[in-house]
């Protein structure tokens, strides 16, 4: 959260909506911790990570859907999940984010 | 959990250690519960009785600066699942001697997410210009520096003056203190003439044991940069459970232990 604290408090003086995704939680070898996170904001500006780069398109994608209609979601990626081939995880590891709006 | 990113915003600027928890499914998805150190609350899960459990779980969790989603059933409702998340001020990293060596450590420490500190006596050393972004730049004798400065499990003392007349009284202050991690510069040889003048000094072999000396996993390290790679990544495997001296294979199960110097798992 503190790495990227001065990008979201940069956004918010622009007026820019912002949701965040967190890890909450992470089994096999999944490549960032629980904890770890990323801004998204609803013009498409990013920061910082929830996997190693593997599933943040689709947390992308869910996190504009959540700002669009202010409801929270949890959504697990990994190979586990029925849209591995799409956004898994390639070191085999199963994360749950929790994605909600900055308020 | 109108207002909670101002108030957890608040919390980690002025290093006010601060856990949150978050309903993520079951119960009311989003509502939010932030627990201070002190037992002080502000928000809801929306259930008095989830909230009791919560907070008591939040406030053990905060202390370990663990961060961890739980399950939590009441009566014949689904059961909750609450995201707890520590937040705890960032690392120390007190670094003696302003010496070449010191500089990248002091830089790369703070990528790292640490507050960094460094002390030395020699004011030339010791100035703005070799660390712009030192948080603290200390021109004292480092044994009196030492003690004046909270040397908690969340600091680590690194020491590379590579003197004895500042380093021997600097070592014993941080002996005995309950820093996570102690390093100082020197050669084998070096090494164990200091363990052996510490030793005549009154400290035992586990004491001196605390010292990891000669600094830094062996990784060929020439340049300061380099060296001070080596002494990161020491700090990092120690923190971990990882003995690098036994090619880093783990002697014990890491300790629940903030996942970045930061304060905070991952983010």
């Amino acid at each position: 959260m503190r790495d990227i604290l001065p990008t979201i408090e940069q956004w918010r003086t622009e007026g820019e909506e912002i949701a965040l995704a967190t890890v909450v939680r992470a089994s096999g070898s999944s490549p960032r911790p629980v904890g770890a996170k990323l801004a998204v904001t609803a013009s498409g500006r990013m920061a910082g990570s929830v996997s190693g780069g593997c599933v943040e398109g689709a947390v992308f994608e869910t996190a504009r859907e959540v700002l669009a209609s202010g409801q929270p979601r949890l959504v697990r990626y990994g190979i586990s999940d029925e849209m591995a081939w799409d956004v898994g995880l390639s070191c085999g590891g199963v994360i749950d984010v929790f994605i909600e709006k900055l308020l | 959990m109108a207002g909670f990113y101002q108030e957890l915003r608040d919390a980690i600027a002025a290093d006010t250690p601060v856990a949150l928890a978050t309903v993520v499914a079951g119960g009311q998805v989003g509502a939010k519960l932030l627990v201070y150190e002190d037992g002080r609350r502000s928000g809801s899960l929306g259930d008095a009785a989830l909230d009791e459990q919560v907070a008591a779980d939040a406030l053990a969790m905060l202390a370990e600066g663990r961060s961890e989603t739980r399950t939590y059933q009441s009566g014949d409702e689904t059961p909750a699942e609450v995201y707890i998340e520590s937040y705890l001020p960032p690392r120390r990293m007190v670094i003696v001697g302003a010496v070449h060596t010191a500089i990248p450590l002091e830089k790369f420490a703070r990528e790292l997410g640490y507050y960094t500190i460094v002390v030395d006596a020699r004011e030339f050393f010791a100035t703005r210009e070799r660390f712009p972004d030192a948080h603290e730049l200390i021109v004292a004798w480092p044994d009196e520096a030492l003690s004046r400065l909270p040397l908690g499990p969340q600091t680590d003392i690194v020491l590379l003056s590579h003197d004895p007349k500042f380093e021997d009284p600097a070592l014993e202050v941080a002996l005995r203190s309950r820093a996570g991690y102690i390093g100082a510069m020197g050669s084998k040889k070096t090494s164990a003439e200091r363990n052996e003048r510490l030793r005549a000094a009154g400290f035992t072999d586990e004491q001196i044991a605390r010292i990891h000396g000669p600094i830094g996993i062996d990784i060929g390290a020439r340049s300061p940069e380099e060296i001070a790679i080596s002494i990161l990544a020491e700090i990092i495997a120690v923190r971990r459970g990882r003995d690098p001296r036994r090619g880093g294979r783990g002697l014990r199960p890491a300790k629940a232990d903030p996942v970045d110097a930061a304060g905070e798992r991952g983010a």
